[in-house]
């Protein structure tokens, strides 16, 4: 299993790599050299071809071009059992766990010669071994389902391990941790490469890991590899200011007005319960309130509630107990009330959960108005009305489609969320509950989004924003609460806000009660 | 109450116990087959029609070959027949496996009574039964107790694959299919190649259950042999919660319930026989609605499963 670990890591070069889908160049003469026994930082957008390169050197993708050396020499890998077989591993940004099972038979899963019968107490007893020589560790006999979002992160990373393979690669491993357990994987990995153990190839477009934990440092755009040096050599300036091409306006928070004070509160929430999908609570005792003109946001690490938070808000999930009131009335979520009260919302997933996918580009930024004047008139759709309604909306938002009567689930994942925050930031909003608005999408598309939630507040309108993202949250938040195990466990200004603070908050345990700062 | 009409309810008892431990094994062998099936991430509705065929092929082989347990192995290879044709259509992209499933219960049906019609009239070579009821001088304990040996092999199958799916290669590899068919992907495994094996071997569990019917208990070949307990077996999967050897349990109560009609008339009992010949069906009822709910998903079902997501 742990193939002598007093060898030395792979080291990886790629030469001259291209790599074209259909009409785009999703890499151009790609060169990089990722040195045995290094962290090295694979810096760039969504799009820059980070995820490509990689997984052309992982066998997933076969490059047009260009030559792949692992320690030195040529190789072909034309599938993922290549690559692996060469000890490359890479470890995914979306969990490869089955979480009905144990930590144990998750590990065991893997390997290449499975005993017919498993003897489990010998097998923990050697998993157990194999574990002291890490610098992490999990309970062998622990349900994957039970684990936190970083322990499932070290348990990818072990599975690669106990494979034996010595060089990994990691895909974004941090967009689901806390700032705490971030550091904490990070710093692990970092010392396994400092024991010689590992070659690691860290894929991010946080400057903030980049500059604490990798030793060398690539910067990708538009398919090419524009830098690579030694971290310590570098700023995140210079490094900031390749990977946006100078265009620094981008990165920028967007301008909102600080001064202003908040109306009166406009959505209030109490004592809300609901269950699950598996039937367990998700949603505990959560209270808040929220204000005309201001933008709460709720921080978590994904799967503390916000998603069923949201499908009660949405009416899509029933509450099992609290009550939610809006403008002073319980709110009971018919579509009759969304129009009355002016609420909006932009879930997680859009193509899935807020458009009808089979339908065009047009109907679905109908599915708020089509039933009302002056789309509708006695009951018949004017078509004509709707057509030029739905063209001034894709010309406003930009959205790119090759007509609007295009299907909706052939844009690509920023035009759809373009298109359902046309739909749902129309002139009447006034409440506005949106959930990771900005996942996926590149800097220049999440800015502009950014951008109009934050006019929409400027406008009066009360905003919530549940995102994983923390630092989407302090970005754009007048304030900040805390959802860890169902409750809103703290609450406090963002001005007052520490990123680790927050970050401990997330991981609290489900039993400990709120509090206020 | 009397002592003699106390000696008659003991009667109903003990003709509950037989009848449990007799019409049980139909259920136990077709709902182990459909927990393979579905531990592996699919669903095979056509468990019904596989029953049936096996009642054909075993009562055929039985009575071509003369011995029943011969033809218990031919109803076993026609129902892994039927599996493997369920598995094969579905590995085809975009096949609903609960559509295909229903066409193979109707096909399976259609075709048992086709090629069965010439077997109709002859009396097969029957299955033995085991008396371990010979000790006592009763001869309702000695009834209730003549097991079939098919039953003792189910009950020691149903421990086995409880062992054997949490302690064997195949058990893991059958779970994680079922559990997370992209898990399977990454780790270089064929997601389909489990699953035909799955449900191949879930054919050959239904088709040894339909060679009981006809070679054992009620031990003859007609047409509404089967009379829905296929079907009913599959909705006792869900009551299993997955479980082989809950499956066990649950077969036995059904069994029970099947019983208790035919059990009551023992003493006298004969107004409303039909309405109790209908417990099992009305168990099956109360049982799906008392263990769903509106709010969340059923635990314990595969991840995979079409009903789980």
């Amino acid at each position: 299993m742990t193939t002598s670990a007093r060898e030395r890591p792979p080291s990886l070069e790629v030469r001259d790599l291209d790599k074209r889908f259909g009409s785009v160049q999703a890499l151009s003469r790609a060169s990089v050299q990722f040195r045995s026994g290094r962290m090295h930082a694979l810096l760039g957008e969504n799009g820059a071809g980070k995820s490509t390169l990689v997984k052309c050197v992982m066998g997933y993708y076969r490059a047009d071009r260009g030559t792949i050396l692992v320690d030195g020499t040529e190789r072909e890998i034309r599938s993922p059992l290549q690559s692996r077989a060469l000890g490359l591993g890479m470890v995914y940004q979306h969990f490869t766990l089955v979480s009905q099972m144990t930590v144990a038979e998750n590990l065991i899963l893997g390997r290449a010669h499975l005993p017919a019968v498993i003897d489990w107490r010998s097998e923990h007893r050697l998993l157990g071994e194999f574990m002291r020589g890490m610098a992490f560790r999990l309970d062998t006999g622990a349900l994957v389902a039970s684990l936190s979002a970083g322990e499932k992160q070290k348990l990818e990373i072990l599975k690669q391990l106990y494979l034996g393979r010595r060089f990994l690669v990691l895909d974004e491993p941090t967009s689901v941790l806390t700032p705490d357990e971030a550091d904490q994987v990070l710093g692990e990995m970092r010392t396994l490469v400092d024991r010689g153990m590992l070659t690691v190839v860290l894929i991010t477009h946080k400057f903030r890991e980049v500059m604490r934990f990798a030793q060398d440092v690539s910067v990708m755009r538009g398919g090419r590899v524009l830098l690579t040096t030694e971290t310590a050599a570098t700023s995140v300036d210079a490094l900031a200011q390749l990977m946006f091409g100078g265009d620094t306006a981008v990165g920028a928070a967007p301008a909102m007005d600080r001064t202003r004070a908040p109306g009166d509160v406009y959505c209030e929430v109490r004592e809300l319960n609901a269950q699950g999908d598996r039937g367990t609570l998700a949603v505990a005792d959560a209270t808040f309130a929220l204000r005309k003109g201001e933008i709460l946001a709720i921080a978590g690490v994904s799967g503390n509630g916000q998603r069923e938070l949201v499908e009660v808000l949405a009416g899509q999930r029933e509450a099992t107990g609290g009550s939610i009131r809006v403008d002073g009335r319980p709110y009971a979520r018919s579509r009759r009330e969304m129009q009355r009260y002016g609420v909006f919302l932009l879930t997680e997933e859009p193509l899935l959960n807020d458009c009808v996918r089979s339908l065009s580009v047009m109907a679905n930024l109908a599915l708020r108005r089509y039933d009302q004047p002056p789309i509708a008139w006695h009951g018949w759709l004017r078509r004509r009305v709707l057509r030029q309604w739905a063209e001034a909306l894709i010309a406003r938002y930009r959205i790119h489609a090759s007509s609007p009567l295009a299907r909706i689930d052939t844009l690509s994942g920023g035009n759809v969320q373009r298109t359902v925050l046309a739909r749902e930031l129309s002139e009447d909003v006034r409440l506005l509950i949106l959930q990771n608005p900005c996942f996926g999408l590149d800097a220049a598309a999440a800015a502009e989004i950014r951008a109009q939630i934050a006019a929409a507040r400027d406008r009066g309108v009360a905003v919530l924003l549940v995102s994983e993202d923390l630092d989407e949250v302090l970005e754009l938040s007048d304030r900040i609460a805390v959802m860890s195990g169902g409750r809103i466990v703290f609450e406090c200004e963002r001005a007052n806000a520490d990123r680790y603070e927050l970050g401990r908050h997330m991981t609290r345990s489900a039993d400990a009660q709120p509090e206020a700062a | 109450m009397t002592g003699a009409a106390g000696i008659g309810w003991y009667g109903v008892a003990l003709a509950i116990v037989g009848g449990a431990l007799r019409v049980s094994t139909p259920y136990l062998f077709v709902s182990l087959g459909e927990v393979l099936t579905e531990k592996s991430g699919r669903v095979n509705l056509g468990l019904e029609g596989t029953l049936l065929m096996g009642a054909m092929t075993g009562f055929a082989g039985a009575t071509l070959t003369g011995s029943p347990w011969l033809g218990v192995l031919a109803a076993g290879a026609a129902g892994a027949a039927f599996g493997l044709l369920h598995a094969a259509i579905c590995n085809l992209p975009r096949v609903n496996d609960i559509a295909v499933g229903i066409a193979l219960f109707l096909f399976g049906i259609g075709l048992a009574f086709y090629l069965g019609k010439p077997f109709i009239a002859p009396r097969a070579a029957m299955l033995p039964a085991l008396p371990l009821g010979a000790w006592s001088d009763e001869p309702a304990v000695r009834a209730a107790l003549e097991i079939s040996p098919l039953f003792l092999i189910g009950a020691a199958l149903a421990v086995a694959l409880q062992w054997g799916i949490a302690n064997t290669r195949l058990g893991l590899l059958l779970r994680m299919a079922g559990e997370s068919a992209d898990a399977a992907r990454a780790l270089g495994r064929s997601v389909n190649a489990i699953r035909t094996l799955a449900t191949t071997a879930g054919g050959f569990l239904a088709g040894v259950g339909g060679a009981f019917l006809s070679l054992y208990y009620p031990g003859n070949w007609n047409e509404g042999l089967s009379s829905g307990q296929g079907l009913m077996a599959i909705a006792l999967v869900i009551f299993a919660r997955w479980s082989p050897l809950r499956c066990l349990w649950a077969s036995l109560l059904f069994g029970g319930a099947s019983a208790l009609g035919p059990a009551l008339q023992t003493v006298g009992v004969t107004s409303g026989y039909y309405l109790y010949s209908a417990a099992p069906y009305l168990l099956t009822l109360v049982l799906l609605v008392y263990s769903s709910s509106t709010r969340h998903a059923l635990s314990g079902a595969p991840s995979e499963l079409s009903i789980s997501r």
